[in-house]
């Protein structure tokens, strides 16, 4: 069948007939892991897209039941009540260590640390270097909104130049308050790191990538590899004082184009943001140039 | 003197065969802790506590243990909980400058309940209130064991693996350079201190996905659906808890206090030099007798107020401007005047031994007071001139 958009991906429901049975739920949207699905996040939130792609990864992979989570501080701390998952609650900064402690003691589990940019990258910047440096069989995942969330909207070590925060009101000024660090690329050229990748919660087709790469860490980690790190960008309406709608955008504009989505390391092979960048630009002109062509169909 | 360990390896992680020799303490501490079952141990160099680390490094992997080279002791302490919540014995230690960086973690790893061990290898005994008080927030306390001597330190050493698996609170051995450095003939056997609570609240990963799944946490919290204390009925309950061990835990040594005009009170590695003294001056006629605290937290504050009874002089023998003597003040509760006889005293380098750590010159400021009294001037402390 053939709409004016094109190809359906299924039948289309008749609506000049009664339907033929009652509306059911067809599929559960909370994850198998999650205990329920209240929340004490803001709306437009991106860290429960990310809690999501992590919970399923673990129940698609059949890991769950080795699986122990080791949680930092910041708004995402709440899931530690709500994430069925053996979880160690960890102090600002430090959550790599107990990651190192708790794997070191149970090496058949798969372990995996949640954190913020604030917890990370500020506090905890060494814990998590050294974490890779040791080749630790762990996985840190890294949300980075940019901004100390939880505390209401103040500068991190991730905030990017221009970003207004509630302590560089401003925007953020290379002279005045340093560059943002890029935390992915540090990792990367560290030995011990297996896989680094960068991804985004700022449309579906980011999800979707987002949870590939989490998934490809925990199989890492299953295999018995070595650190894995997965930067995930996500949306922080409140802390950037934005209206909920326009976090998305925001985000995708001005944090997604200095923490750039894609695999950093992968196979031995390093690829620098820079690089990242570089390759989205070339994309984006070979997309333009075959528009102008009339050479670009609608899927593309 | 590895042999006997390394020979009869065995897989049971309970069983350490005895070992008898002439050993210095770093060494004795660490096999004591492995005979005790520890597995895990995480920790940064630094004088005199290094030894310690390194004898950890050398015989954990033995026994099928883990002990790592942490980047800092923020790291140390961190890798120390994380083994800890998966229910194996683990442990840490630095001295007094380095379990400073730990504090934020050694508050909040006794509001989490974890039993943690930790070993401080003190320059002098600079750190009592760091030890006794804690230099991190909130409402909490460890255990503070001080051994007198290498034989004390292997038994308090496994006591203090008991008393943490016990109360699920973090319990600190405190020893100095001497403890640390001093070789003693020792034998070390696993001692029985009695049952520990089975540790169901450890977690392995095993009951992620299951509904049971387990939350190790200083805040307060439970997973959704079952009773969530809080914070504020959370920590009522670990003060509660820490009552009780004030109760239960106080460890004392007394000698000669019954008629005692003086009564000297020492600690540690000094109070081996004070027990010396005193029992030399008691068997010169001299009635003065001596309290070592061995649990300085909780302080046996009965047992120095029930010596200060008659006595004329309480004197505070301690390595240090005075902290101790604090404690003592608290026990004696203004029924003898109390004074401090220590002071700072340090070698050249600020790390060992110091020239007030010396029987005769102890002799003498305990007669300075048992003759003159409170008010009694004491000898000048002896001077380290050499520098570094």
């Amino acid at each position: 069948m053939t709409t004016p958009l094109g190809p359906t991906l299924g039948p289309v429901l008749d609506t000049t007939v009664a339907p033929t049975q009652g509306a059911r739920k067809v599929g559960d949207l909370k994850p198998d892991l999650l205990l329920t699905q209240e929340h004490h996040m803001c709306p437009g939130c991106g860290e429960p897209l990310v809690l999501r792609s992590f919970l399923e990864s673990l129940s698609e992979l059949g890991i769950a039941q080795r699986s122990i989570a080791v949680v930092g501080i910041g708004c995402y701390t709440s899931f530690s009540m709500t994430m069925d998952v053996d979880l160690i609650q960890a102090l600002h900064g430090r959550a790599p260590s107990v990651a190192t402690g708790a794997k070191r003691m149970r090496p058949d589990s798969i372990v995996f640390t949640l954190q913020g940019d604030g917890d990370m990258v500020n506090e905890g910047l060494q814990e998590v270097l050294h974490t890779a440096a040791r080749g630790e069989s762990v996985t840190c995942i890294l949300l980075n909104n940019g901004v100390f969330g939880e505390t209401g909207g103040h500068m991190t070590a991730t905030t990017v130049l221009g970003q207004r925060t509630k302590n560089s009101l401003d925007g953020r000024d290379a002279e005045y308050h340093g560059y943002p660090i890029l935390i992915g690329d540090l990792i990367a050229r560290l030995e011990g790191a297996e896989y680094v990748a960068r991804g985004s919660v700022h449309n579906a087709g980011a999800v979707a990538r987002t949870k590939r790469m989490i998934k490809r860490a925990f199989e890492i980690q299953r295999d018995g590899g070595g650190f894995t790190f997965v930067e995930v960008l996500t949306m922080c309406p409140t802390g950037w004082f934005l209206p909920t709608g326009d976090g998305p955008d925001y985000m995708h504009e001005t944090l997604g184009e200095v923490h750039v989505m894609g695999e950093l390391k992968e196979n031995g092979r390093i690829r620098t943001t820079e690089e990242l960048h570089e390759e989205n630009v070339r994309r984006q002109q070979e997309i333009e140039a075959r528009l102008a062509a009339g050479g670009l169909d609608e899927h593309e | 003197m590895t042999e006997v360990l390394a020979s009869e390896r065995s897989n049971d992680s309970t069983i350490v065969t005895p070992k008898r020799g002439l050993m210095e303490g770093s060494e004795a501490i660490a096999l004591a802790s492995i005979a005790a079952g520890c597995r895990f141990f995480a920790g940064y160099p630094m004088t005199p506590f290094t030894e310690v680390l390194e004898h950890f490094a050398r015989y954990l992997p033995e026994v099928g243990g883990t002990c790592i080279n942490a980047e800092s002791e923020l790291e140390a302490v961190g890798m120390a909980w994380g083994a800890l919540a998966t229910g194996e014995r683990a442990a840490t230690g630095s001295t007094g400058q380095g379990l400073s960086l730990m504090q934020e973690s050694f508050s909040e790893a006794t509001l989490a309940e974890l039993p943690l061990v930790i070993f401080n290898m003190a320059r002098g005994q600079q750190d009592y209130f760091q030890s006794t008080r804690g230099g991190g927030h909130g409402d909490y306390r460890h255990i503070v064991l001080a051994p007198v001597d290498i034989t004390e330190a292997v038994e308090l050493t496994q006591l203090a693996f008991h008393l943490a698996d016990k109360w699920r609170n973090p319990v600190l051995v405190y020893g100095d350079y001497l403890t640390a450095h001093t070789r003693e003939s020792v034998t070390i056997d696993r001692l029985d201190f009695g049952e520990v609570p089975e540790k169901d609240w450890a977690l392995d990963g095993s009951l992620t996905g299951t509904s049971r799944s387990r939350l190790i946490s200083p805040l307060g919290f439970e997973k959704h659906g079952r009773p969530n204390p809080g914070i504020e009925r959370h920590l009522r309950r670990i003060a509660d808890k820490l009552r009780d061990i004030e109760r239960e835990e106080v460890r004392v040594e007394t000698g000669d206090v019954d008629d005692a005009e003086t009564v000297v009170v020492a600690f540690g590695s000094p109070a081996k030099f004070v027990r010396y003294v005193v029992r030399q001056l008691r068997a010169e006629g001299e009635k003065i007798g001596f309290v070592r605290p061995i649990s300085l937290w909780p302080f046996p504050y009965d047992a120095v107020g029930a010596a200060a009874q008659g006595a004329r002089t309480v004197a505070v023998f301690e390595l240090c401007a005075g902290q101790m003597i604090d404690d003592v003040r608290l026990g004696v509760m203004r029924d003898a005047p109390v004074v401090g006889i220590g002071g700072i005293s340090t070698d050249g380098s600020g790390f060992g031994v110091g020239p007030l750590l010396d029987a005769e010159i102890i002799r003498e400021r305990i007669l300075a007071v048992h003759r003159g009294g409170a008010d009694a001037e004491l000898p000048p402390l002896p001077d380290n001139e050499r520098a570094l």
